[in-house]
């Protein structure tokens, strides 16, 4: 080989203009601009929820008319599942799982493309199938709420069969991005990096992919059947027809159960690596904790009907339901007493990603007692539908989720752009949010008791109270996100310069090579394997 | 603007001064009402039973993630015990852990099978209501008795009241003591019917019969609400129970009777009916069964439901009419087939009001009699 062939090989060589983003294969690439578009999505998908919020401040309505209502529902979910939540963990995969094990990049990088660009695509029409129901002779708009339920969506209007659409297209993104992962994460590990020497991310990611590829086709499956009773005469939902309005709830959530561990698990990965960095402790029980969560995913496969309590299933079939969803207190215990115990005798320090993993313990603790609560079928009989799920779901995503990924953001971004962000700003952000977030959904809790039902525009003044409280906590949780913009923005323009390793603790325990890399790491990592002791 | 802000601001005020108020504060409702029912009753410990192992469980938590920050902090000097994975406990906890949490789930999981045992009972009982939802009322069908009621949200009771979206026209009568059971359908899409004090909630499913029961042992009025989504008028189907002494409910159902074979009678009468008699029925009619899609001002909500005021069907088409209102539409499955839930004199009242409401001013009249022909 010449001189100027091997000098060509280490230069790092990074593309330029529009076809640097567009026909990016490179992971780090694709990873950032995964994490833009989560989060111009979570903006869309909170104004949605603040719009909401401010037609329930008081009884009557006020600015929004119930479908519209209804329509923010759905998409506030949609958009937050699909748009937000999976995009911004794809995007930390893309990123981090790479640098981590010690391969060059993704093991399909054009395929890393294809996930990525759909995701726009699948963007602007979740937001025409709300548009587009202004337009004469479009019909309703979609007020059925993410889970789609027949026949109320076969009701719907053209809106719905851009959700339809949106939902295949977002489907394919993910199953693309799953395999990916999947494969990169057993393929392309660097010589010495075994199985259980993982960073915990890796292990959550790799059990995620499984379940979306497994998930993700019955729900494609799903809507598609509800397409063709919307427009080609089939009757697969249609008691008139001899169909079974209960089987597309079925089909839901065989999907959407498991999708809960899909929101969840890769923020738990994060906490696996925060947990032991600020308490300078190896992660506890590291290897039994990776048995859990494969328990956990097997788990959560077969427990769906627990959505559906109320749809009158034989006492044997309610029966098994119920064990099987209260025996998830066993995996999911499990892992909140393995951060519990790395904080234990450990040396903790208090930055922003330590403060959000501690709040996420507590809060996700109380998300898991009420998901106890909720599991018991007579009980669940009454909190069904009511605003007490609505409560404990946000509990359980929120915190378990989407403050796992914010802890990822302040955890990782002196690795993405090289400079430390601004520690004070990320605590009042961690406060503000905080509290902004619980003094929102604690009260829902006691209106759902009260017998407020879900996905309702107007309510009686007996409900007032809990809504208006509720209501300013939105207003205040929303708004703090303005400050993480801020600081995010400002971190990427400059700051005090990151060392390679910002983090004292990082390597202790079961960690990755990404703190080996320069911050921000080179745009060609690991041309040559690295070794691993 | 200046309306806006002003009503912002009243009902700002009144809130938070209903927040500070002691009296209006111990109103406010922290638990599941008070139950009236046997098996709301059993519902309720169950809840109180999980609740409490809840509330041990977070302050058992909290307390050692509290003693863990105050005591294992680097900024008191603690250093990192690296041995502590490694102890008795760091080997076994996967073992210990598992083992506690199964056995607090199996004190819930005991009680739990007990309850779900006794809503699961299905014995004679002796009064049966079948409970129909329907975008957005409910029809009552007292299977004994012949009895129908449809109950319709009662519209005209203000914002500021308690019972606002909580009161309807005609409620559900029930004895108390007596065992009732509830079977759930739906006409169009799914609904579900929650009174929370007397009954659990079990969903109204087009095509399915749900079975649910309840012995009420207190009378009184019991309010609810539908719980699942079922579109536009979802938040607008209250759902109110009267639960009266034995005696006054059978004194009742006799009145029911007895005023529905009078309705009956008259439907049935061979009689011609004067526009104005047919204008007074059917405005009622159309008060009970129509306004909340087409609307009291017959102008409907555009794109979503179609206005009758000067609509083509209704000024000129009779034959279409007829057909729509007894059968339903084929394009839009929202639009019921009242053919079989209304008697010809009733069908012909709304008609014949549609068609001379509004201005519409067609003076045509439609009798009970070509409602017979054209079904």
């Amino acid at each position: 080989m010449s001189e100027v062939a091997t000098h060509d090989d280490h230069h790092d060589h990074v593309p330029s203009g529009i076809g640097r983003w567009l026909f990016s294969t490179n992971h780090k690439d694709i990873g950032t601009m995964y994490l833009i578009f989560s989060l111009v999505m979570l903006f869309l998908g909170g104004a949605s929820a603040m719009v909401m919020r401010m037609e329930l401040f008081f009884p009557g309505l006020q600015i929004v008319d119930p479908d519209t209502f209804n329509n923010l529902v759905t998409n506030h979910a949609l958009i937050m599942v699909f748009g937000v939540v999976m995009p911004a963990a794809a995007g930390m995969a893309n990123w981090m799982i790479p640098i981590m094990i010690g391969a060059p990049d993704m093991a399909l990088p054009r395929l890393n493309n294809l996930s990525f660009w759909l995701l726009p695509m699948a963007g602007i029409m979740l937001i025409l199938s709300m548009v587009v129901s202004y337009l004469p002779g479009t019909g309703g708009q979609v007020n059925t709420g993410w889970t789609l339920y027949p026949p109320l969506s076969v009701q719907a209007g053209m809106g719905m069969d851009f959700v339809i659409f949106t939902i295949h297209i977002l489907g394919i993104s993910s199953i693309l991005a799953a395999i990916n992962i999947v494969t990169t994460i057993v393929n392309m590990r660097a010589p010495g990096m075994t199985w259980f020497k993982l960073p915990l991310f890796v292990w959550s990611w790799f059990f995620t992919g499984l379940l979306l590829i497994m998930i993700m086709p019955v729900l494609a499956g799903g809507v598609t059947m509800l397409l063709f009773d919307r427009h080609f005469g089939t009757a697969f939902f249609d008691a008139a027809g001899g169909g079974d309005p209960v089987l597309f709830q079925h089909l839901f959530w065989f999907f959407g159960h498991p999708e809960v561990y899909v929101l969840l698990l890769p923020s738990i990965g994060v906490l696996g690596l925060v947990i032991p960095t600020f308490s300078r402790k190896p992660l506890f029980a590291y290897k039994p904790l990776v048995w859990f969560m494969a328990m956990l995913t097997a788990l959560g496969m077969v427990v769906w009907a627990h959505h559906q309590y109320t749809i009158g299933m034989s006492l044997g079939v309610t029966t098994y339901f119920m064990i099987g969803t209260i025996l998830i207190s066993i995996p999911v215990g499990m892992m909140l007493m393995s951060f519990i115990f790395t904080m234990w005798r450990g040396s903790m320090t208090f930055e922003t990603p330590m403060l959000f993993g501690i709040a996420i313990i507590l809060m996700f603790s109380f998300a898991g007692v009420t998901g106890v609560m909720l599991a018991v079928v007579p009980a669940d009989l009454q909190y069904h539908d009511s605003y007490f799920v609505v409560a404990h779901f946000h509990y359980a995503l929120i915190p378990g989720a989407l403050f796992g990924l914010y802890a990822g953001v302040f955890y990782w971004l002196p690795k993405w752009t090289g400079h430390m962000y601004d520690e004070k700003l990320g605590k009042i952000f961690f406060w503000w949010t905080t509290i902004g977030f619980n003094v929102t959904f604690f009260p829902q809790h006691f209106s759902g008791l009260a017998g407020m039902p879900r996905r309702i525009v107007d309510y009686s003044p007996q409900f007032a109270e809990f809504n208006f409280i509720s209501s300013v906590g939105a207003m205040a949780f929303g708004l703090s996100h303005l400050l993480f913009l801020y600081i995010i923005i400002k971190t990427i323009r400059g700051g005090e310069k990151a060392p390679d390793n910002p983090w004292e603790g990082s390597q202790i325990g079961t960690v990755g090579l990404e703190w080996n890399l320069p911050s921000p790491p080179p745009f060609h990592s690991f041309t040559t394997p690295p070794t691993i002791k | 603007m200046i309306g806006v802000r002003k009503f912002f601001v009243r009902r700002c005020l009144l809130i938070a001064s209903s927040l500070f108020s002691l009296p209006a504060a111990a109103e406010m409702k922290l638990n599941l009402p008070t139950p009236a029912a046997t098996i709301t009753q059993e519902i309720f410990d169950l809840h109180m039973l999980t609740a409490y192992v809840a509330t041990i469980i977070m302050v058992i938590v909290t307390a050692i993630i509290l003693y863990a920050l105050i005591k294992f902090r680097k900024s008191a000097g603690f250093e990192a015990d690296l041995e502590f994975n490694h102890s008795w406990f760091g080997r076994w906890s996967w073992v210990l852990v598992p083992i506690i949490v199964l056995g607090i789930d199996f004190s819930i999981a005991g009680s739990a099978t007990k309850t779900l045992q006794s809503v699961e009972t299905y014995d004679d009982s002796d009064v049966t209501v079948k409970v129909i939802g329907s975008q957005w009322k409910w029809t009552y069908e007292y299977m004994d008795d012949g009895i129908k009621i449809v109950s319709n949200l009662n519209k005209n009771i203000p914002e500021d009241n308690d019972l606002y979206l909580r009161d309807v026209d005609n409620p559900l009568v029930l004895p108390v003591n007596r065992r009732i059971r509830f079977l759930h359908t739906a006409t169009d899409v799914l609904h579900a019917w929650w009174v929370p004090e007397i009954a659990y909630k079990k969903d109204s499913i087009p095509g399915y019969i749900n079975e649910t029961w309840t012995v009420v042992e207190k009378e009184g009025t019991y309010r609810g609400q539908c719980a699942e989504n079922c579109g536009t008028g979802h938040a607008f189907m209250p759902i109110v129970v009267e639960v009266v002494s034995e005696d006054k409910y059978d004194e009742w159902v006799n009145g029911q009777k007895v005023a529905m074979a009078a309705a009956d009678a008259e439907a049935r009468a061979d009689k011609t009916w004067t526009l104005a008699e047919l204008m007074d029925r059917g405005e009622k009619v159309y008060a009970t069964n129509c306004t909340a899609c087409h609307q009291a001002n017959g102008e409907g909500i555009p794109n979503v439901f179609p206005g009758l005021k000067g609509s083509k069907i209704v000024m000129a088409d009779m034959a279409a009419h007829l057909d729509m209102v007894i059968h339903g539409s084929k394009a839009n499955p929202v639009m019921a087939a009242w053919g079989k839930q209304l008697n010809d004199l009733e069908l012909a009242a709304v008609i014949t009001y549609e068609r001379n409401a509004w201005g519409n001013d067609t003076g045509e009249t439609v009798q009970p009699s070509d409602i017979k022909s054209a079904r």
